[in-house]
């Protein structure tokens, strides 16, 4: 069922650079669980896309199966989207990233989705560096189908009906890292103030960025032995870093002291400010975040913040050195070499 | 002894190890007789291997143009310890062998009633040439030099093929003249010339070329606009996107940037291959895939999607032998019914059949535009035969005039004059509605595409009557379809015997032969060749006017024959099957026989309604 909002607005909303509402990016009411972690990941998509003054018809947003591929209906209504089939939507984005460089891709999946099955079209976006943000509502069990474990719920995790996971989990943060993916980064849906300058920042970065959102599923998985239940991860929650994003052309305001802040510049001028520094940590050095993730991991913290960037990341046009104007919007003149040429391809045969 | 003797009429069949590069030597021979102005039909019967297994080249020879394949080897040219046994075994009586005569021949390999023509090969290139590698090629170019003489091939057009190949390599022109003549020189000096079997010049293939299905389907692809093309390795249709890949590096490249004006993804799998084409398709862009029988198995998932999505997405399915991983590199045409009925729930599919390489560049170009006007999967059915063999083939075509048919896509202008924008609204009554591709207007014209069941304005729904709707619209869509697809071929201007045969792809230049073959016999058809699925009211009305109707076609289990009687509800008994699914191209005296048998077992009332006898 598709519950329609309101359209009545305020005449006085404050508006964004192109003259948008923040409602303007939102979409219909969700039909999720009340308290679900994916509403608040859907709204920290809102507060970014309003804030970067995204005009909603140049994203076009892409799910698969599952409770978090349904949460683009929850947002954006002014955009395409497309709910794809169950860990398909890697393969549905490279193709409309091909067809149209021009717009911004954002991919929304779940861990059945991503972790299962669709590791394999997950893997190779990331191999591709497909100019998209990849956002994974992560929650370690199968909601839709009543709370079966899924392939990121850590060992030993129970599941509200009492069975433990013996086996471990796939952590799709660090997969990514050791992929070679140009762009990682963790955050917990009750996190706003971090999840939005990431979702911001994933969206300016050239090529594929994952967002592992740990987003705990109230209705199966939110019992105190599970390590992806709302009072787990704030007990356990530990930030690489605070992050600012400060879009291209806009003055950096705040300053702190030296050391214990970096920047990172990307390709469009924009800027990413990192705060309160975890010590022996360079968001640039690969190495660095996964020796970083795994003594996270073994002390039993839910690392989070933007774990790597490669700045000089190139996206996949760049890699397929495909031409500037969007290949969808070229005619004839540029795609049919002419009779004439097929009678010397023709005469090649004879 | 016997001795084989005719002009222009004749079988030659090359025994070689496969990865030892016999086959631009062999491709030589037949591009010669091409050029001979005779009708040439090479086929290729090779291993699933890189190197060391046997295989074989055939080359049928007909003056009178018949190009499928003719049981019964006149010349045998055997390069192949290996499989000599059975070459020597497969030489008609009277028949010639050509042999490497460097070693005696085993008296196993004697037989009294054929001829045996020794070539000291491997002597010769060991005493011209001495890199080992060039003394494997170059034994190749001697046994074309040695049949130049044996069969009369003019000399000078071999060199001109030479000539050609070698243009940007020319140091090598001279050493491979040179290994033509050592062979020819060797049969003058050895022995009578030419055989009783040989060729004659003639005027007989006019603007033709020799050119196989997937290269066609490639330059289809590209006159027809795609810009992304997806796949996964799998024979026989990786040398589509090859063949896509070599002419768009040359024509798709922008002059200025360097940069390219198309995108070729080798996916993870044939799922991610069908899915990128969705996106791209989706989002604008004209993309196509192609595969084999497996690839159409891992790819139903999102054909259903697609159809159910109403996306448009072309398939080019080059069919081999299945089931499972089957026959590899042999073909067959049996994904018939898993093509048009790939995915769950009730799915079908618009399924297209070339029957030559320039039918292979029509389609494909077709099968784009015929995919953005009912916005649903297109699938050309291609197969191994077709797709690899080069064939005889009219010249490829395009009318500079001739724009893209991209179907029912709003423009912003239009959008904006628009009240409301319905994605699966009929507004036409043909059952194709209007779509939008995103990006286009800031607050119009957005939907959202999805497999699960929607009403008119795309908004989920588990409305039954909203379902019933737009599953009965689609329905009217496929009615639709039936008059935009290619129409079946009839042979006749008017339809004037009891019996009728059908057939398509491949299978037509046997069948047309067969039909030659069974006149001479007294036995007259009708005959229809498919070109596409739907069917129309064409396709039903032969059937209805004939008292029984054969259908060939290279399966075991007569698809095309069970989704005739599935689709146009014949009464079973009425079609024939007339089968052949031995992984070798059907010839035309297997139909000729089954078809005789049936006619005459029916002429003594024999109610038989399968004569399926498999190929020897």
């Amino acid at each position: 069922m598709t519950y329609i909002k309101p359209r009545f607005r305020h005449p006085e909303l404050p508006r964004n650079k192109i003259g948008y509402a923040k409602a303007d990016y939102e979409g219909a009411i969700s039909t999720l669980c009340a308290g679900c972690g994916h509403d608040s990941i859907s709204a920290g998509i809102v507060q970014a896309c309003y804030e970067l003054s995204i005009e909603p018809h140049r994203l076009a947003k892409l799910s698969g199966i599952g409770c978090s591929s349904k949460t683009p209906t929850y947002f954006l209504s002014n955009s395409h989207g497309f709910n794809a089939v169950h860990g398909r939507m890697p393969s549905i984005a490279t193709g409309a990233c091909l067809a149209n460089r021009e717009l911004i891709y954002l991919g929304v999946s779940g861990d059945g989705d991503s972790a299962s099955i669709g590791m394999g079209q997950f893997v190779h976006a990331i191999r591709r560096n497909v100019n998209m943000v990849y956002i994974v509502m992560n929650n370690g069990c199968y909601g839709l189908t009543k709370g079966q474990h899924s392939a990121t719920a850590d060992a030993g995790a129970q599941s509200k009906t009492g069975s433990t996971n013996p086996f471990p989990s796939i952590d799709l943060v660090g997969l990514a890292l050791e992929l070679g993916a140009t762009f990682v980064g963790r955050s917990f849906s009750g996190d706003k103030k971090q999840l939005v300058p990431l979702i911001k920042a994933a969206m300016s970065h050239p090529g594929f960025a994952l967002l592992d959102v740990i987003s705990p599923c109230v209705t199966f998985n939110n019992q105190p032995q599970s390590t992806k239940s709302y009072d787990y991860v704030r007990a356990h929650l530990e930030a690489t870093a605070t992050i600012d994003f400060v879009p291209h052309r806009e003055e950096i305001t705040v300053s702190y002291q030296p050391g214990h802040s970096a920047s990172v510049e990307l390709h469009d001028g924009s800027v990413i400010q990192l705060h309160k520094l975890a010590p022996h940590w360079d968001p640039t050095d690969r190495n660095s975040a996964v020796t970083r993730l795994l003594e996270s991991k073994m002390k039993g913290e839910v690392l989070t913040g933007l774990l790597y960037i490669d700045p000089e990341s190139q996206g996949l046009h760049e890699l397929e050195q495909t031409v500037e104007q969007p290949l969808n919007t070229l005619k004839e003149e540029d795609l049919n070499p002419g009779a004439e040429v097929l009678e010397e391809i023709n005469n090649s045969f004879r | 002894m016997e001795q084989l003797n005719a002009v222009n009429d004749f079988v030659v069949r090359f025994a070689n190890v496969n990865g030892t590069g016999s086959a631009s030597a062999n491709n030589m021979f037949a591009k010669a007789i091409f050029r001979m102005g005779i009708p040439v039909t090479p086929k290729n019967i090779f291993p699933s291997n890189i190197q060391g297994l046997p295989t074989w080249y055939e080359v049928r020879i007909s003056e009178k143009g018949y190009l499928g394949r003719r049981e019964g080897v006149d010349l045998m040219v055997c390069i192949n310890p290996q499989s000599m046994a059975e070459d020597v075994a497969s030489v008609k009586p009277g028949g010639y062998f050509l042999y490497d005569s460097t070693k005696k021949l085993h008296p196993q390999f004697i037989r009294e009633d054929i001829h045996y023509i020794g070539l000291p090969m491997t002597d010769m290139v060991m005493h011209h040439y001495s890199e080992p590698r060039q003394r494997q090629l170059f034994k190749n170019v001697v046994y074309v030099g040695a049949l130049s003489a044996l069969l009369d091939i003019e000399f000078g057009v071999l060199e001109s093929i030479i000539r050609d190949q070698f243009k940007k390599k020319e140091k090598l022109i001279a050493p491979n003249i040179k290994a033509l003549e050592l062979g020819l020189h060797y049969i003058q000096e050895h022995y009578e010339y030419p055989l009783g079997i040989r060729l004659e010049r003639r005027d007989k293939v006019n603007d033709s070329i020799l050119i196989d299905g997937n290269t066609a389907c490639a330059l289809g692809a590209i006159y027809g606009g795609a810009t992304v093309a997806a796949w996964y390795p799998i024979t026989p249709s990786t040398s589509v996107v090859s063949a896509f890949g070599k002419y768009v590096s040359r024509l798709r490249i922008d002059p200025e940037s360097g940069r390219r004006k198309f995108a070729i993804v080798q996916a993870e799998d044939e799922l991610a291959a069908m899915g990128v084409v969705i996106g791209a398709t989706w989002n604008g862009a004209r993309a196509f895939t192609a595969t084999s029988g497996p690839g159409v198995s891992l790819m139903s998932e999102f054909l259903g999607l697609a159809y159910f999505a109403e996306i448009p997405a072309v398939l080019i399915n080059v069919q081999r032998g299945g089931p499972s991983t089957g026959m590899p590199t042999r073909t067959q045409q049996p994904d018939i019914l898993s093509s048009a009925y790939a995915s769950h729930g009730d799915t079908k599919h618009i399924l297209l059949f070339p029957s030559t390489p320039a039918e292979c560049f029509e389609m494909t170009a077709t099968a784009l535009d015929l995919a953005d006007r009912l916005q649903t999967p297109v699938i050309v059915m291609s197969d191994l035969d077709l797709g690899m063999n080069e064939h005889l083939s009219p010249p490829l075509k395009w009318d500079d005039g001739r724009r893209y048919d991209r179907g029912k896509v709003l423009s912003a202008e239009e959008l904006e004059k628009l009240e409301k924008f319905g994605r699966y609204l009929d507004v036409d009554g043909d059952g194709i509605c209007f779509r939008t591709i995103p990006g286009t207007h800031p607050t119009k014209g957005s939907f959202f595409t999805r497999g699960t069941s929607k009403d008119e304005y795309a908004r989920y729904t588990e409305n039954g009557e909203a379902y019933v709707r737009n599953m009965d619209r689609l329905a009217r869509k496929w009615e639709t379809a039936k008059l935009k697809v290619p129409p079946p071929e009839l042979y006749q201007n008017e339809n004037r015997h009891r019996y009728g045969m059908i057939f398509f792809g491949t299978t037509t230049y046997a069948a047309l032969e067969a039909m030659d073959l069974l006149r001479e016999k007294g036995i007259e058809l009708d005959a229809m060749r498919l070109a596409s699925f739907p069917f129309s009211e064409t396709v039903r009305q032969f059937i209805e006017q004939h008292e029984k109707v054969f259908v060939i076609e290279q399966n075991r289990d007569a698809q095309m024959r069970s989704l005739l009687i599935n689709e146009l509800e014949i009464a079973p008994r009425q079609l024939i099957s007339v089968l052949n699914y031995d992984g070798k191209p059907i010839p035309a005296d297997t139909i000729e026989q089954q078809i005789a048998r049936t006619f005459n077992s029916e002429t003594t009332k024999d109610d038989v309604h399968k004569a399926q006898v498999p190929a020897s």
